[in-house]
């Protein structure tokens, strides 16, 4: 079975983040399966790192939360085997390259596909060093997700080329947010060599900017809006993040 | 595929974003650094403005007074802006500007890097913009203020520990952010490729200086060079040069701040084990999970969880050594230095006078250790006058 895939398979997927173990893991567990229910397609769990460079404030945030509270990487990979059944959607964890080589990027992939995840997201993991992590994901059976941004230009094609489970297209430019800029371009470039999806991957997304950006892709990335909610409400975060989570896949299907 | 690797290090660990943006940066610095327009205006600039070359100085009381081995100086604390920063500034501006970046971006952690950027970036008509540790611009706030004064804007950043490390993530996320018009000018040899060599590189004129002026003096190589290490810049200037020369030993003296046993330190090699960080594959404090340590040092410049890729591979093959060295014996190196021979080094610097005072007694009059004097400690006064227990704020 392919969960990556036929997770776009019913029209347009909705791919929400959350950052795992924010504001603790029983929280989590409880996201991650009222997600699932609610409209999600594949739900991208964050292990948390102290240093997310490749993300904004928002995330940064969650992390050391998260951190705080005590939350390590065997702790989630044991969280997500115990609630795997109930979860009803593909799972891909999205991580730093050192939490995954310092754990041993063996056992990490092993412990992946134990869980039941299918892919993983690496943003500080290029093409030129994907070697340090595509043996090990393949061994596994884990699909390594390539990354575009609109500053990639002529590397999409090799990018897209060789990609895997689907193409993650950084929107905005930078971290903190910002404009869609030619996403249309992007995911045309992807199609002229590969017919693997196009997900799209918005800061914080209103029902009508999600719309929108599925126009020209096959999905939707949502990245810290539910961070964000998570950061808010708290324990107390179930009820706001599924009313999030409905209002998002109503408006891209 | 990988590039810029020494031995298992380096890499070219960063988001996808920036890969066009250090591919140019690469394109460029390897076109520039064999134009001979180019060459001839930053030789200029080190000379004309940097005040280059340094002095070597023999320092002959210390000698004298440790009773063992002939010390010398290299006086990179004599360079416009007191430290070694600098050459590394006027060589990235001026290629920032070759290509056509209107502004440029730094993280730092003492200030000095800050200072050196914001002056050339003066010099050059280049927009500015510092990113430093909350915490570091409470420790060195006489240098906050002088990047300021040179027209640079100053963001002091709040995340983690507020300090060097900080800097460095909000300085990558801020090029991610605004890369087309931008370049960041890494202070350190450190970060992807091609970074720790273009710092490398510009910095390894330390080296070359060291050995041609200690031929004229001494009319023979140094038995060892010795440099203290944050990211390692200075230290890899300094050892660059003598690499190939096998009988010099090379010392890099790391922040080990409380002592090595205590969670507050910086000694990456003597507590780090691998990993993939800030663009890189090196040695880093941290835990059995990755995350990255919080730590410390009395130095805001050394106080940084990871080494140059470049001095990773050096441990590794025992080409260099590297030692610990505490706040305490830091400090009374700072104290030592000003008293004997009048010159108030860097508190980055005195971890290398440390530990230098520590080898020199037991070593035979005829050997030449030559310490890196990497920056002065003008900055640092009122830091060490705190540390003292004198109440005295800039």
């Amino acid at each position: 079975m392919n969960d990556i895939k036929s997770a776009f398979e019913n029209g347009k997927a909705f791919i929400p983040f959350v950052t795992a173990g924010d504001p603790d893991l029983a929280t989590t567990e409880k996201i991650l399966i009222e997600m699932s229910k609610n409209g999600a397609d594949i739900i991208e769990i964050g292990i948390p790192f102290s240093d997310p460079i490749a993300e904004g404030v928002a995330i940064q945030e969650a992390d050391l939360r998260s951190l705080a509270s005590g939350t390590t990487t065997d702790k989630i990979f044991d969280m997500v085997k115990r609630v795997r059944s109930e979860i009803k959607c593909a799972l891909a964890i999205m991580t730093y390259m050192n939490p995954i080589f310092v754990y041993g990027t063996d056992k990490f992939m092993r412990r992946c596909s134990e869980c039941g995840i299918s892919a993983v997201i690496v943003p500080d993991t290029p093409f030129e060093e994907k070697q340090e992590l595509s043996p090990f994901c393949d061994k596994h059976g884990i699909e390594l997700v390539s990354l575009i941004a609109p500053t990639s230009h002529d590397r999409i094609k090799m990018i897209a080329k060789e990609a895997q489970g689907f193409v993650y297209c950084v929107s905005s430019m930078g971290v903190k947010g910002g404009s869609i800029t030619d996403i249309g371009e992007m995911v045309n470039l992807v199609k002229s060599v590969s017919d693997i999806p196009s997900a799209v991957e918005l800061d914080t997304s209103t029902p009508e900017q999600a719309r929108k950006a599925v126009q020209n892709a096959d999905g939707v990335i949502v990245s810290s809006a539910i961070v964000k909610i998570v950061g808010k409400y708290g324990k107390d975060c179930i009820k706001p993040v599924c009313d999030y989570v409905k209002s998002i896949k109503e408006a891209i299907s | 595929m990988s590039k810029g690797k020494f031995g298992i290090h380096g890499g070219q660990f960063v988001p996808e974003t920036l890969m066009n943006a250090i591919n140019e940066f690469e394109q460029a610095y390897n076109h520039y650094k064999n134009d001979p327009e180019f060459v001839s205006e930053l030789d200029f600039l080190m000379r004309e403005y940097a005040g280059r070359p340094s002095r070597l100085y023999y320092a002959e009381k210390m000698t004298k007074d440790l009773g063992g081995a002939k010390i010398y100086l290299k006086r990179e604390d004599l360079n416009h802006t007191g430290s070694h920063k600098l050459n590394n500034c006027l060589g990235q501006c001026l290629l920032a500007k070759k290509m056509g970046k209107t502004r440029v971006i730094a993280e730092t952690g003492a200030g000095q890097h800050g200072v050196a950027t914001a002056t050339v970036a003066a010099l050059l008509g280049l927009e500015c913009e510092i990113f430093m540790g909350k915490e570091d611009t409470i420790r060195q706030a006489l240098n906050v203020y002088r990047m300021k004064l040179l027209g640079a804007k100053v963001n002091a950043v709040e995340t983690g520990t507020m300090t060097l490390k900080d800097a460095v993530n909000e300085a990558m996320r801020e090029w991610t952010n605004r890369v087309s018009d931008t370049h960041y000018v890494l202070g350190s040899v450190m970060g992807p490729h091609p970074f720790p060599t273009v710092v490398r590189d510009f910095q390894s004129v330390i080296g070359k200086e060291i050995k041609a002026q200690l031929l004229e003096k001494e009319g023979k190589l140094p038995d060892v060079v010795m440099a203290c290490v944050g990211g390692g810049s200075n230290a890899m200037g300094a050892f660059y040069e003598f690499i190939k020369d096998e009988n010099v030993k090379l010392i890099g003296c790391e922040a080990a701040g409380l002592g090595v046993d205590n969670p507050k330190n910086a000694a990456t090699i003597a507590n780090g084990t691998l990993g993939i960080f800030h663009g890189m594959k090196s040695y880093f404090c941290q835990d059995e999970y990755g995350q990255i340590a919080p730590v410390y040092s009395i130095s805001a410049g050394l106080d940084y969880p990871g080494i140059g890729p470049e001095h990773a591979n050096l441990a590794d093959t025992d080409r260099a050594q590297y030692v610990p060295v505490t706040d305490e014996e830091a400090v009374w190196a700072f104290e030592y230095l000003s008293k004997t021979e009048g010159i108030i080094p860097a508190i980055e610097s005195a971890h290398a006078v440390a530990h230098c005072m520590k080898i020199a007694p037991s070593m035979d009059k005829d050997k030449i250790i030559v310490v890196n004097l990497s920056g002065r400690g003008d900055k640092d006064v009122a830091a060490i006058a705190r540390y003292r227990g004198e109440n005295i704020y800039e």
